[in-house]
């Protein structure tokens, strides 16, 4: 019992500890928002774009907004978890302090817990405030649409894209120097893989056969049922399942893979080197 | 605790574009007593903050035995981890977080709560002389010598039986300095606390440690009390220092070296 309390303590240190950073590098979170916000916004006009390219026989211009705003802010929301999951080592890197938390006693899974949850919840605040001003811009009529199974689908993908996320954050901990800017190969091959901003038919075959093994293809498309036809939860478990066995998958195996990068890391003297 | 030894820590190098292997603690073996200050003396690149890493867990020895308490660091890590807490030269913190953010960020690992950590955090940093203001700046705010005493009360919050000070008064003024030697006594003479000492700062060394390791290319030189380490130099009649012994047991192989080159 008294380990589980340490371990609770220190789960919340990690996301006391973030939520601090956030406050205190509040002007970086707000540059962060009006950045993620424009970028939400130039790929949504697309949709009223393709009217005008296309002619208003060909698309139709509401619909195709509200699948390019599922598509940006689904892909906001995964990748914001994405970023503070396999920074759990760079953020530490980047401050120094990465052996301090490394030799404090506390299981792994409890530091990955902690960096998870503050990553979901700061997510889904950060897509919500996206949300409402695309909403209110966009005049988006959200009234037949099933918003908490869209919810329920965002959460249920979350697991899969932890375990890939903690998979992602070793590479700050094997390769110091360029560790973090690796990360960014996985979020674009994901990006690529998707269907964020197309459907996956689209693609040639093999990535086509790549897409069934990224969670988020299931995520959005799970979403996107969700809010523009409005179906029922129970409509969405076929893409719910998949994305629940993946983290199955992917959270253990992830937690595997870091533990033996610390080891490696702790063997060849690669912790106290800051990139 | 006791640490033996061999071809402790490899360490891959690249040096002209050539991998070359390193042995950055070689052999080395030594008991330090349970409410003892051991220091270890040694050059720069002599193996000192390895030796220091590997007992904080932080490198695993491709060879020897390393015991904490009893506990093995390889195989017992997080027993030992309960056990320990280190101070580094460079004091590593979250930057723009203020001390009390970064102390309670710290603690809370150790498994302390809130209010607790909150008041003994005040009470230390300011018997360490910071003003109660700024506690809650900052860290990129204060000098280096402050930083350094933050990160001094870091290590004392989890109350560690085993100290690991790695320089730990590099940088700060004489009056600092003097600050964090009365705090090291007072935690060896009111607690207990083992403390293992890093330094370059031979008048510390004698003053604060019972005995001393002095430690040269990975391997250990001598170890003994300050009085018997000057006691075994002849002098030839002047005073000898700690530092003397110091340069004659790690002096000759700098002046062989700078001649090999």
């Amino acid at each position: 019992m008294a380990t589980l309390t340490h371990e609770l303590k220190a789960t919340y240190a990690f996301m006391e500890r973030n939520a601090n950073l956030v406050k205190r590098y509040w002007s970086w979170e707000l540059v962060w928002l009006v950045y993620s916000i424009a970028n939400s916004l130039s790929v949504s006009y697309i949709g009223l774009g393709m009217v005008m390219i296309a002619g208003a026989q060909k698309a139709d211009g509401q619909y195709l907004v509200l699948y390019l705003v599922v598509g940006t802010l689904v892909w906001r929301y995964l990748s914001i978890i994405f970023y503070w999951i396999t920074d759990v080592i760079g953020m530490e890197r980047w401050e120094g302090t990465i052996e301090y938390t490394l030799m404090a006693p506390i299981w792994r899974v409890t530091h990955m817990a902690g960096q998870t949850i503050f990553a979901v919840l700061y997510s889904l605040v950060f897509t919500g405030i996206i949300l409402a001003v695309t909403v209110f811009l966009f005049k988006i009529d959200l009234s037949s649409a099933n918003m908490w199974g869209a919810l329920l689908m965002l959460l249920a993908g979350s697991f899969s894209f932890i375990g890939f996320s903690i998979m992602g954050s070793i590479l700050p901990l094997l390769f110091p120097e360029r560790g973090s800017q690796m990360t960014h190969v996985i979020i674009a091959l994901l990006l690529l893989v998707s269907g964020v901003y197309y459907p996956v038919e689209v693609l040639p075959a093999l990535l086509q056969t790549l897409s069934k093994f990224s969670p988020a293809t299931y995520v959005l498309d799970g979403t996107r049922l969700a809010l523009l036809k409005g179906s029922a939860t129970r409509e969405l478990w076929p893409f719910i399942w998949p994305t629940l066995i993946m983290g199955l998958i992917a959270i253990p195996a992830g937690l595997w893979i870091f533990n033996q990068a610390e080891r490696y890391a702790k063997r060849t003297g690669k912790l106290h080197r800051n990139g | 605790m006791n640490g033996k030894s061999k071809k402790a820590v490899l360490r891959k190098t690249n040096i002209n574009g050539k991998n070359r292997v390193v042995v950055a603690v070689d052999h080395v073996s030594f008991t330090v007593m349970q409410g003892e200050i051991f220091g270890v003396l040694g050059p720069n690149g002599s193996g000192k903050s390895t030796l220091i890493r590997l007992l904080a867990t932080l490198l695993l020895p491709d060879d020897g035995d390393i015991r904490v308490f009893g506990y093995d660091v390889v195989r017992q890590p997080m027993l030992v981890q309960r056990l320990i807490n280190r101070v580094s030269v460079e004091a590593s913190f979250f930057k723009k977080l203020s001390p009390m953010e970064n102390l309670v960020y710290g603690a809370r690992l150790y498994g302390m709560s809130g209010a607790e950590i909150r008041r003994q955090v005040v009470e230390i940093l300011t018997r360490l002389g910071l003003e109660e203001r700024s506690i809650y700046k900052p860290m990129e705010e204060m000098s280096r010598g402050m930083q350094q005493k933050v990160a001094i009360a870091r290590a004392l919050l989890s109350s560690p039986r085993l100290l690991l000070l790695d320089e730990p008064t590099t940088g700060l003024d004489p009056r600092s300095k003097l600050e964090v030697q009365d705090v090291i006594r007072e935690l060896r003479d009111d607690h207990g606390t083992t403390i293992l000492l890093t330094t370059h700062d031979m008048v510390e060394a004698e003053n604060l440690c019972d005995r001393v390791a002095i430690i040269d290319s990975g391997k250990i030189v001598a170890l003994d009390t300050p009085h018997a380490l000057k006691n075994n130099l002849n002098g030839g009649g002047s005073e000898i220092t700690l530092e003397d012994v110091f340069l004659e047991l790690t002096g000759k192989n700098l002046v062989a070296e700078s001649h090999g080159k």
